[in-house]
């Protein structure tokens, strides 16, 4: 046997590893994916995740439709994406084998679990022979191991029935693959003594797998292949990986808290948003309320009736729901009070893609109302920043007394990043004031309220039921401006169509300046939103180091545009948007700057790898 | 509260110009409640009515309280959010049949269930007035209107018995002829812990006249309207000669004579089981038999905003949130 010193010296250092483990839904692929992440988020790598799920809770067992994946980019270095294509595939079963290994690295490493790869399940996956034998494996590195069998071996004096055995197969995976790319035992181990505390068979199981896949690399000499990713070079600061939901979800919190005001959460169960209600309920001690509504109509119903009552009105959901909510929006635009609509993007239209990624609904949160109804638009760019700007959007919503959209995705949703942690002390105070008292004479000299006597900002006072001398009433009919009385007048109604607008467009004198990463005058700029960040991060960076000149500049703010952004797209030679739609914001940038913008799309489900950024960009800009 | 004793109907009337056609059975709901409020113990700062469309819908800009004209079936949608957020103010809900029961059922009915602490008036006149005369859910079979030129097809809701079936803990209905029983029930619906629901039977006079005269005019009451009194034999006609019993769980008419004032139903609001209530307002069928209006259930029960804030309060028993507690709970580690 050789000793530790020798053994560690076999190990190659290399600067990233991207791991896809895969496998059928029962097979814990998430899970262990997961797992992979947090062990190398503790041992200080950079990373991006990438989870890819069906939409079916339990799709049938074994086949394509049921393959679960989990992505995740490790490196020693700053990296914005889950990575191109991944350079070790763990296939749990035939399915998982044929549905990613055209995603692999050329040359990849493949890891499989053997005794999944049998009659019926080669069927299931409509493999006509076994790709083991068949030479489909030609060229890639092949590490084989028999991962049901070892385990239900581990577990048989444990006293586990063998069904349940079976089920720990993926911790055989994550301590294999845990020896082979050198990362920490004891947090996963330290994980399922947590997780099923009280279940000590599902534990003792659980950590035989694990240690039995850990050795199984040991003793089946597999040496050659281990690789070590050293800790990135991040500022310093304290860690924590985190999801885009949860991020939101913290935003919201943190936001209601500088502000002195309370979360009401109105929200219907839809993917891939559910999360965020889950995590808000969990939140309670913030004085967070939360309703699972009747319908998303209800739940945006509600906030709005909580946000008159002087709460912050949030509601969350995916594309479908907010088509519902598009009436409400108008009313919370006539109304001017704070809102907040979280769109987490999925595949559409209708039903669409539920659990896969897709950023089509900018112009329904430009234009998805009736009537000329401007709503701020805000978006997140990359699972940690969804803490920033879902802090923005509620910035944005108490200043200004409007509901704001704020546009997350798929993506960013259930994708993890490190994140440093701000210090809650440097938080801005977005504290507000409610109305108190009188604020105008009416014809007989009487003190009175006027509800739609406006601020500098454009903005009316936030006047809530309860406080003294302010009664009013307020509606989604036309109102005169100044004292909200109902109005049918011609005039009047031109006049408040053009003060709801510019009331909107003021809030863009609150942006801080954009910056243009790269080159900034550079003769090509890319322009981008939400979840591309990474993907267009990597691609600027890759194309600089190839000797190209570009800018890329990424938008917080939707609606209304930065004032600052005419200037920065003019006099470019291109001006590229590569976006997950076909091409909205291309559109209103034309629309807007008169300014020729190319579009690079992806409507996959998808989201854009930094590497097929950069053939388009290069075959754009020639 | 200190000023409720000083209020008058005055006060509670907003400078709004009413805008009802004239003869509707909206203004002597509106009278009847700008006379009760002074009555009733509550603030007008406090006070909030909330409404949908449709005309019963104008019904806030007529009230010296805070007030919002929302969108069409949702109001129950927002005033749960409302009284959620704010179990301090006292929150109502006014709108017609099409509003609450068509394009807004979803929203009344889980705003019933759930026991949100609203009370909510439902102006039931069987026809749409607003959009020009097309029946409505509430309306008979074979209406004839301008979208059923051939009679309309649909089974009519009866609204008590809708209330009744999802739970709502209290169900009451009057009728706008009545202004001393209309008080009576939105002052019983006001003071109930959780949603409360008032069907009022109203006179829309340009599309759908004399809908309820069959049985609310002053005349007709006697025989035609039986008044639910807790605690007591359900019976009525001018000298009580007729009473409602029970016959294999359906409520039937009958003469208490042929049956004995023993056999009759004695009325309990507060059953917890409502079956007896809803057998009670299976007798609204039509406007040619006699109909009960009162309260048909009145339940003791915790409202949902309560329900909600003392989860807020067992959440906070430790304190509230700490912002960088939440943001380390997950695992961290440190580079320098």
């Amino acid at each position: 046997m050789t000793n530790t010193d020798e053994r560690l010296a076999e190990i190659r250092e290399v600067d990233r590893i991207i791991v896809r483990f895969a496998g059928d839904s029962g097979d814990g692929m998430q899970l262990t994916g997961d797992r992979f992440t947090s062990a190398s988020a503790l041992s200080g790598n950079d990373l991006a995740t990438l989870p890819e799920f069906p939409a079916e809770i339990r799709a049938p067992a074994g086949t394509l439709a049921g393959v679960s994946a989990f992505q995740v980019h490790i490196s020693d270095h700053d990296i914005h994406t889950h990575g191109d294509a991944p350079n070790v595939l763990v296939a749990m079963n035939p399915a998982a084998m044929k549905s990613d290994l055209p995603k692999l690295e050329s040359g990849g490493t493949v890891i499989v679990n053997t005794d999944a790869f049998e009659e019926r399940n080669l069927t299931k996956a409509a493999y006509d022979s076994n790709p083991l034998e068949d030479g489909t494996l030609d060229g890639y590195s092949v590490i084989t191991a028999p991962m049901t069998a070892l385990t239900k071996e581990v577990c048989k004096d444990l006293g586990v029935k063998p069904r349940d055995a079976e089920r720990s197969k993926n911790f055989f995976a994550l301590g294999l693959v845990s020896w082979l790319y050198t990362r920490p035992t004891e947090p996963t181990m330290h994980w399922i003594r947590e997780k099923f505390a009280g279940k000590d068979l599902v534990i003792a199981a659980n950590e035989a797998a694990f240690k039995a896949g850990h050795a199984f690399g040991e003793t089946a000499e597999l040496s050659a292949s281990r690789l070590a990713v050293r800790p990135a070079e991040l500022p310093a600061g304290t860690y924590t990986n985190i999801n885009g939901n949860t991020a939101l979800s913290w935003g919201l919190i943190a936001a209601s808290q500088k502000a002195g005001v309370p979360i009401f959460l109105g929200s219907y169960p839809i993917t891939p948003a559910s999360d965020i209600l889950h995590e808000l309920a969990k939140h309670k001690n913030f004085g967070v309320r939360t309703l699972q509504a009747e319908d998303e109509i209800a739940a945006i119903g509600s906030a709005l009736g909580a946000a008159y009552g002087g709460h912050l009105g949030v509601t969350t959901t995916s594309g479908p729901g907010v088509a519902l909510k598009g009436e409400t929006m108008g009313l919370a635009v006539s109304l001017e009070l704070p809102l907040v609509i979280v769109d987490v993007q999925r595949g559409g239209p209708s039903t669409g893609l539920p659990t896969k990624t897709e950023a089509a609904d900018l112009m329904m949160a430009r234009y998805g109302r009736h009537g000329e109804a401007p709503l701020p638009i805000v978006s997140a760019n990359s699972p940690s920043d969804c803490f920033r700007a879902a802090f923005e959007a509620v910035r944005i919503a108490l200043r200004y007394r409007t509901p704001v959209i704020l546009l997350s995705d798929g993506y960013l949703a259930n994708g993890t990043e490190p994140w440093r942690l701000p210090d809650v002390d440097s938080l801005p105070d977005i504290s507000v004031d409610f109305a108190a008292g009188p604020n105008a004479l009416n014809e007989d000299g009487e003190h009175v309220f006027w509800p739609y006597i406006r601020n500098e900002d454009l903005a009316r006072s936030w006047a809530i039921p309860g406080t003294d001398d302010i009664m009013h009433r307020i509606g989604g009919i036309e109102k005169e401006d100044g004292t909200g009385n109902i109005s049918y007048d011609p005039e009047n109604h031109g006049a408040m169509v053009d003060i709801r607008e510019e009331r909107i467009q003021k809030i863009a004198e609150s942006y801080p300046s954009l910056e243009v990463v790269g080159v900034p005058d550079a003769d090509v700029l890319l322009v981008g939103w939400g979840s591309t960040w990474g993907a267009i991060t990597g691609a600027v960076g890759r194309l600089q180091r190839a000797g190209r000149s570009v800018g890329h500049v990424h938008l917080r703010n939707l609606y209304p545009f930065p004032n600052d952004l005419g200037e920065i797209l003019k006099n470019r030679e291109h001006v590229i948007v590569p976006e997950m739609n076909l091409g909205q914001l291309t559109a209103l940038l034309r629309a807007e700057y008169l300014v020729d913008a190319t579009v690079i799309s992806k409507v996959t489900g998808q989201p854009f790898t930094a590497g097929e950024l950069v053939t388009q960009i290069e075959e754009i800009v020639g | 509260m200190s000023d409720t004793a000083t209020t008058t109907k005055k006060d509670w009337t907003s400078d709004q110009e009413v805008r009802w056609c004239p003869g509707c059975g909206d203004y002597s709901i509106l009278t009847a409640m700008q006379l009760l409020m002074p009555e009733i113990g509550t603030r007008r700062e406090d006070t909030v009515f909330i409404s949908g469309i449709g005309c019963a819908a104008r019904f806030p800009y007529y009230m010296n309280t805070y007030g919002m004209h929302s969108i069409h079936g949702r109001s129950p949608a927002i005033a749960t959010g409302l009284a959620m957020a704010r179990p301090d103010l006292d929150v109502w809900v006014v709108g017609g049949d099409g509003d609450m029961l068509s394009i807004g059922g979803n929203h009344l009915i889980h705003a019933l269930r759930r026991n949100v602490n609203l009370t909510i008036l439902l102006f039931n006149n069987q026809i749409y007035g607003l959009t020009k005369g097309q029946y409505s859910p509430t309306s008979e079979v074979g209406k004839v209107t301008n979208s059923t030129p051939m009679g309309s097809l649909d089974t009519p809701f009866n609204p008590v018995s809708v209330a009744l079936g999802v739970e709502a803990t209290f169900v009451a209905r009057t009728h706008d002829m009545d202004r001393a029983h209309m008080q009576e029930m939105f002052r019983r619906a006001h003071d109930h812990n959780g949603a409360a629901i008032v069907e009022v039977y109203q006179n829309c006079n340009v599309f759908n006249d004399g809908a309820f005269a069959s049985i609310t005019k002053k005349d007709a009451r006697a025989d035609m309207l039986i008044e639910l009194t807790n605690g007591e034999p359900v019976r009525f006609g001018p000298e009580g000669e007729r009473g409602v019993m029970l016959d294999n769980g359906i409520a039937r008419i009958v003469e208490v004579d042929d049956v004995g004032v023993d056999a009759l139903i004695v009325h309990n609001e507060a059953a917890p089981d409502s079956s007896v209530a809803f057998a009670l307002s299976r007798l609204a069928g039509d406007r040619e038999s006699p109909t009960p209006v009162g309260v048909f259930r009145a339940l003791d029960s915790i409202d949902y905003g309560a329900a909600v804030n003392a989860q807020l309060a067992a959440a906070q028993t430790e304190g509230g949130g700490d912002l960088h507690g939440l943001l380390h709970s997950l695992p961290t580690w440190e580079v320098s």
